[in-house]
């Protein structure tokens, strides 16, 4: 019961709306993974064949569990973040909130279409930096008259260009947290109802760190949700004001962003 | 615990709250109407891909962009070797050389297409997993991508044609449809092993094997006629129905002067063509659309 006063705390510094009105609202949700574990067995053409005839899964798939029945609802201004161990299943549920994994039980309800930010947003390495941005954009269903007014924006906003023009260089050959930048300036070059940022931050140098957090706040302000994954927490505890701590795929704490750090420290710490 | 309630001030239940403010479920299904002007939307999008995917694929290649051209002529050159000269095919065809090359580009085209398909979902995980656009982009992206390789290859198809001999004819015009309707058939087919690929993740390895069976199947190599010479009469007439080699006899007929058809009439040889597209484009669409919202899994 101490979870239902805390979130009430949460509309009292928020004064800014009257009616709450939700967001994303994830009802018992599960996640399940399918997982081939690679070469085991008999990987022949012909066993593979008498597999697909007799229709049995292959012997080296895995079936992980992730996210073990997650309910919570959150609304138009919030930001929230989602501290846990590794592998406690944050990734995962921020996909299924975006409607990129399906859920194998349970519901995600959403207004708008949510987006994801993350690092591994696999974008095509061999390509200049410029052509990424055109296609990530275009992905994000910008016209192409939009990508052509962005790709400056973009592009300044990212810092790569600081070091001599990398824009016209193929993405292989930028460092991962240049590249990580310029994920997280394409993707935070549109608005967006609900914006989920997967670890986004953690990446790149101070001043690009600033310039995000920056973007975030306002991107908050124009829109309606931000979630916010990171290890980071001190970049959890500047951008937002309600925590989830997830631990093995199930809430652990759900509340005031202090207190819930407070006790993931503890945590963390005693273990 | 305290979560059978969402909303706490209400006394709603998640799914009373999220139909009430109009939340729709996350990762839904559009439908077919919906999809389909999503996808028209997305159409500069599939432009791009197929075009950054062809330029990609080259890039690290020094003859580059050329190997879009080089790849099917070496194909075709180690080909002649064996089944022109040492097989002696060359024997009951006129201008072998342009009859071989005619139905390897042809049959390439599909075999790529194929090939990609099966991995257009499954080699695209991230790309899927991170942002949201209809998924048929992906599969239509790769029909992209191969149709613009197959139009390099069709430029020195003609110039092969031409150099052995053949002459200049309006009858070339017809090339055109064939491979629209080429086109329309591999995108079908492009995204039905795309869905198959996408949860059986073997039809990699087994691809290799139907594809070439396809292409015996499909008298790339040796003239169609020992088809009628050598198989009972029920097979022939399976065969004359393989969409593959429908497309590739359309394409001989309107580069080549003197040339068989297995089927005894043209119009039927089109109408056959036809059906094919038809069928595989629209069922192809609709199988993969059913397939929408479980791409992400994996």
């Amino acid at each position: 019961m101490v979870n239902l006063e805390m979130s009430n705390d949460v509309t009292v510094t928020l004064p800014r709306i009257q009616e709450r009105i939700p967001t994303v609202v994830v009802d018992d949700a599960h996640v399940v993974y399918r997982v081939h574990k690679g070469a085991a067995g008999n990987t022949s053409p012909v066993a593979a064949f008498k597999r697909m005839v007799t229709r049995t899964n292959a012997p080296n798939v895995r079936v992980v569990h992730a996210v073990r029945g997650v309910t919570f609802t959150a609304y138009r201004g919030e930001a929230i973040g989602l501290i846990g161990t590794n592998g406690s299943g944050k990734s995962t549920l921020l996909r299924a909130i975006a409607g990129l994994l399906p859920v194998e039980q349970g519901a995600v309800y959403t207004q708008g279409q949510p987006s994801l930010l993350g690092v591994n947003a696999a974008l095509l390495n061999d390509l200049p930096g410029e052509r990424n941005v055109t296609l990530g954009c275009l992905a994000m269903g910008m016209s192409p008259a939009e990508v052509r007014r962005k790709l400056p924006e973009i592009i300044e906003f990212s810092g790569i260009n600081q070091r001599g023009d990398f824009a016209s260089l193929p993405m292989r050959t930028y460092s991962s947290g240049m590249s990580a930048r310029l994920r997280f300036s394409i993707a935070a070059a549109k608005q967006h109802d609900v914006l989920l940022i997967d670890e986004a931050l953690a990446t790149g140098d101070k001043a690009f760190r600033k310039r995000s957090e920056q973007r975030v706040r306002e991107l908050r302000e124009s829109a309606g949700t931000v979630f916010l994954v990171s290890h980071q927490l001190s970049s959890v505890r500047d951008t937002c004001e309600r925590t989830i701590w997830l631990e093995s795929g199930e809430i652990r704490m759900d509340g005031p962003t202090p207190e819930v750090l407070a006790a993931y420290e503890a945590f963390t710490n005693g273990k | 615990m305290a979560n059978l309630l969402a909303d706490p001030d209400s006394g709603l239940t998640p799914a009373q709250l999220a139909a009430r403010h109009g939340l729709r479920v996350a990762g839904e299904r559009p439908s077919i109407g919906a999809y389909s002007g999503q996808l028209w939307r997305y159409r500069h999008f599939i432009s791009a891909y197929a075009h950054a995917k062809l330029t990609a694929s080259f890039s690290n290649a020094r003859l580059g962009q050329l190997w879009q051209v080089l790849t099917p002529l070496t194909n075709a050159a180690v080909y002649f070797l064996i089944f022109g000269l040492v097989l002696e095919q060359s024997r009951n065809i006129p201008n072998f050389i342009a009859y071989l090359t005619t139905g390897l580009f042809i049959f390439n085209f599909t075999q790529v297409s194929v090939q990609q398909g099966t991995q257009a979902i499954s080699g695209n995980l991230g790309l899927i997993r991170a942002l949201h656009f209809p998924r048929a982009c992906l599969p239509l992206a790769i029909t992209a991508t191969q149709f613009q390789q197959l139009l390099g290859s069709i430029v020195v198809l003609l110039a092969i044609v031409v150099a052995t001999g053949e002459p200049i004819t309006l009858m070339w015009l017809m090339l055109v449809p064939a491979v629209l309707l080429q086109t329309v058939f591999n995108a079908g087919l492009t995204m039905v092993v795309a869905r198959l690929g996408a949860k059986a993740t073997d039809l990699k390895q087994v691809m290799p094997f139907v594809l070439r069976a396809w292409m015996y199947g499909s008298g790339v190599l040796y003239s169609v006629n020992l088809f009628a010479e050598n198989l009972p009469g029920w097979a022939t007439a399976v065969v004359q129905f393989n969409p593959m080699l429908v497309y590739i006899e359309l394409a001989r007929i309107s580069l080549l002067e003197n040339t068989h058809l297995l089927n005894d009439s043209l119009p039927l040889t089109w109408l056959i063509a036809l059906g094919w597209a038809a069928l595989a484009g629209l069922g192809g669409y609709l199988y993969f659309w059913r397939g929408e919202q479980e791409y992400g899994r994996g």
